[in-house]
């Protein structure tokens, strides 16, 4: 690693936690209902929408509201990609989208994945955008956050059947955390170059003509095609560049905040107006990272215990430095097929990459981008070097538990800290035990649930799709590194997490629907049973700290979780990695 | 459960109306109008123009392949180069045959433009950016076509190297990302001499 990487991974997350820290206070506050002045917007909001704020809910409640508000965010979603032609604010006037894609992105976004099998600039009217699109970039991501503040008041609550008010706590999110930092994140971004506009694309006139290959078109409007299936083709040239325009920076702001990554272009932060500058990416890494490290600092503070918070961030920030480390230092190797046809290749693996970006700004994007299940990317995976590759794919597969999603990555690492203590339990014969709660059986069931229902995803989903020929039609890159395409886009969708080897052609009705399972059932499979265990924990007794309890604020607890997360998390997918990314490498160098 | 379930319903669907207006319209309406006066430019795209037309924006990378002008990034979108309405990268692996040969490809016709330049030509001006748009390239890249544009357009190489300098950007404030030439920039600053 270059002194410039380390330099900018020390600055960031020294930045991260002295950013975090207060905004994890502020999160408490608000969630445990002492933000007073909020009274006068709340109280007016709660009699239109007949909500009675002072009545808490039991766990069962709390998921059906969850889950029936995020099927309403289905419906508008799929809805509003259908209609587009007939809605206004569509200046390029692009057609309704086909059901199939449709119903994978109107799940991708409600669970907070933010998988696109869509090119945005080029599908998406500015309506749907910002009325479909932001708007569940803020839901599913207030959805993640209400998930484990109820886990984190089932710890600190004792004898009691409730664990909040499903709306009231979405509402307190929304308004007060996620809607003020991307106000002022979208600022932020703009002054970099981020646009922010509802003007139809823009022609240009270009200095030197583009001379290129137009596809023949037949009067179907589709390419036509010679015997091979290969498309035939036209001498053009133009002197017009059409840039493409939009609503950008409202929506780039959310999308990093929430750890949704859905981008409003294609290229996604790689495309300069999405993310201009080096330190509109610095903005966008931190944002990504921001509400998922304070929340650990909220839940220091709501269980009363700050030592317990800083537990989870250190076994998280160890587990990172390792990812980003890997990624950066991978991605500077030369490829060494370039170097014999006059290449210097020493600039690292630069295919796919930005020049404002380099290596180790794109390198640390990427382990950010998939440690939080933001699956946003300035650079294109597909094309990392085949261990730099695997960086994300395993930052991925640990379950999007290093920082993680906002919500979610707490309540998976909560989920591995139970799981820490009760192996903890087993080799010493106690009853094992978290917080002052005693980890029995039904918490047991229910930690196994979150933690195995997306391995099981990804691996049955790979399984399925190199085994049909609908599955094998989309991969783009011949031999190991499609077999990792697939691997990738199954990792990602069922962690929730969005980012893709993208080169796998994955807008087919096959994909659209297999993907759209795995993002749905990665999402709510794992939110119903730590939202179960939320309510079994509330309704325990407090036990009292004694001789054999097992601190779980110490350097032997946080080096316990490390381990857990490794093993449990790891071990599933050794031998499809063995099969992917690893072979790739060999071959990489072994000069076949 | 029916009576659950009604308990639910109209907080639910009146809270989903409310917030996404409050997200969905309010929110960005309010960013635009205060991001208009404050980064009007910025907000519109960084647009560039000469003599009152548009040439283009700072920020987005335009197809260059005249020997007098220096080249980007090579792009990967389609089905022209540099196309800013459907913006993207390759997404060639490693590995990939593709890969080598438009690399080669690249090398060659960089070969044709300039043959009497046999240094090893940097990275980034042989592989496609992530974008297809990228508006940069490294000082590196930059030096290597110093002498073909110099020759081309028959100015001393001092002077091509001065501009080249001129518009290259460090490390923003020491610490972020990596020092670049703006292709665009050093273009115009480049038909600018006469």
């Amino acid at each position: 690693m270059s002194n410039h990487a380390w330099i900018l991974l020390g600055l960031f997350l020294l930045v991260l936690f002295v950013a975090a820290k207060p905004l994890g206070t502020y999160i408490a506050y608000v969630m445990e209902g002492r933000f007073r002045a909020g009274g006068k917007i709340e109280g007016p909001l709660y009699r239109v929408c007949g909500i009675r704020h002072d009545e808490e809910m039991g766990w069962l409640a709390y998921a059906f509201a969850l889950l029936l508000f995020n099927l309403l965010g289905l419906l508008a979603v799929y809805g509003l990609q259908r209609l587009q032609v007939y809605l206004p604010l569509n200046p390029q006037g692009f057609p309704n989208v086909s059901p199939d894609s449709s119903f994978n992105t109107a799940i991708s976004f409600v669970a907070n994945t933010n998988w696109q099998g869509y090119g945005g600039e080029s599908t998406m009217s500015y309506l749907t955008q910002m009325l479909g699109l932001t708007v569940q970039n803020f839901l599913s991501a207030a959805t993640g956050i209400v998930v484990v503040i109820a886990l984190i008041r089932g710890f600190a609550r004792h004898s009691v059947k409730t664990v909040g008010n499903a709306w009231v706590d979405l509402t307190r999110v929304t308004l007060y955390v996620l809607l003020p930092l991307s106000f002022i994140c979208a600022v932020l971004l703009c002054s970099q170059g981020v646009i922010q506009n509802f003007d139809a694309y823009k022609d240009v006139m270009t200095l030197d003509v583009t001379h290129y290959d137009a596809p023949r078109l037949g009067a179907d409007g589709q390419a036509l095609k010679d015997a091979l299936g290969a498309v035939l083709t036209d001498p053009a040239q133009t002197q017009t560049q059409t840039l493409a325009m939009g609503p950008v920076a409202s929506q780039e702001a959310i999308k990093m905040l929430g750890t949704n990554g859905g981008g409003f272009f294609n290229a996604n932060s790689a495309h300069p107006y999405e993310n201009p500058t080096p330190f509109s990416n610095f903005i966008e890494m931190l944002a990504i990272f921001l509400i998922p490290c304070a929340l650990c600092f909220a839940f220091g503070k709501m269980v009363g215990d700050r030592r317990q918070g800083w537990a989870i961030l250190a076994a998280m920030t160890v587990l990172f430095v390792a990812l980003a480390g890997a990624a950066m230092t991978f991605e500077q190797q030369p490829n060494p097929l370039l170097t014999p046809l006059g290449v210097d290749a020493s600039g690292g693996s630069m295919e796919g990459k930005e020049t404002r970006f380099g290596i180790a700004d794109s390198g640390l994007f990427a382990a950010v981008t998939t440690s939080a299940s933001c699956g946003a990317v300035n650079s294109m995976h597909d094309s990392y070097s085949p261990l730099g590759g695997m960086v994300p794919l395993v930052a991925m597969q640990l379950g999007e538990v290093v920082f993680g999603g906002t919500g979610t990555g707490l309540y998976g690492m909560l989920a591995f800290a139970i799981l820490a203590v009760f192996v903890a339990g087993l080799m010493v014969g106690r009853t094992p035990e978290y917080l002052g709660k005693k980890i029995e059986a039904h918490e047991m069931k229910m930690t196994s649930l979150a933690i195995l229902v997306t391995p099981l995803l990804v691996l049955i989903g790979t399984a399925i799709s190199v085994m049909l020929a609908d599955g094998r039609a989309g991969v783009a890159n011949p031999g190991a590194h499609g077999f990792s395409e697939i691997l990738y886009a199954f990792t990602s969708a069922a962690n929730n997490n969005g980012s893709a080897f993208a080169g796998l052609s994955a807008n087919t009705p096959y994909y659209n629907v297999m993907l759209g399972l795995a993002m749905w059932f990665g999402r709510f499979g794992v939110i119903v049973p730590v939202l179960a265990m939320a309510g079994s924990l509330a309704a325990k007794k407090r036990i009292g700290v004694g001789v054999g309890t097992l601190p779980t604020h110490g350097p032997l607890f946080v080096v316990l979780l490390i381990g857990t997360v490794l093993l449990v998390g790891l071990l599933n997918y050794v031998p499809a990695l063995a099969l992917g990314p690893v072979i790739e490498h060999l071959l990489l160098w072994s000069g076949q | 459960m029916k009576n659950a379930l009604q308990h639910l319903l109209r907080p639910g669907v009146s809270l989903f109306i409310l917030l996404t207006l409050v997200t969905g319209a309010f929110y960005p309406l309010a960013v635009t109008s205060v991001v208009s006066q404050l980064f009007p430019e910025e907000a519109s795209g960084s647009l560039v123009s000469r003599d009152g037309t548009e040439i283009g924006s700072r920020l987005i990378g335009q197809n260059f392949s005249d020997p007098r002008y220096f080249w980007g990034r090579p792009s990967a979108t389609a089905p022209q180069p540099n196309n800013a309405t459907a913006s993207g990268g390759s997404n060639l692996g490693p590995l990939n045959p593709a890969l080598v040969d438009a690399v080669q490809g690249r090398v060659a016709a960089l070969k044709a433009a300039d043959p009497e330049n046999d240094r090893p030509i940097p990275v980034d001006l042989v592989t496609a950016s992530g974008s297809g748009l990228d508006p940069h390239i490294s000082p590196a890249a930059a030096d290597w076509q110093v002498q073909r544009v110099a020759k081309a357009r028959g100015l001393t190489v001092e002077r091509v190297r001065a501009l080249v300098e001129k518009n290259t950007e460090g490390r923003q404030w020491g610490v972020f990302g990596e020092p670049r030439v703006n292709v665009l920039a050093l273009n115009l600053a480049l038909d600018a001499t006469r």
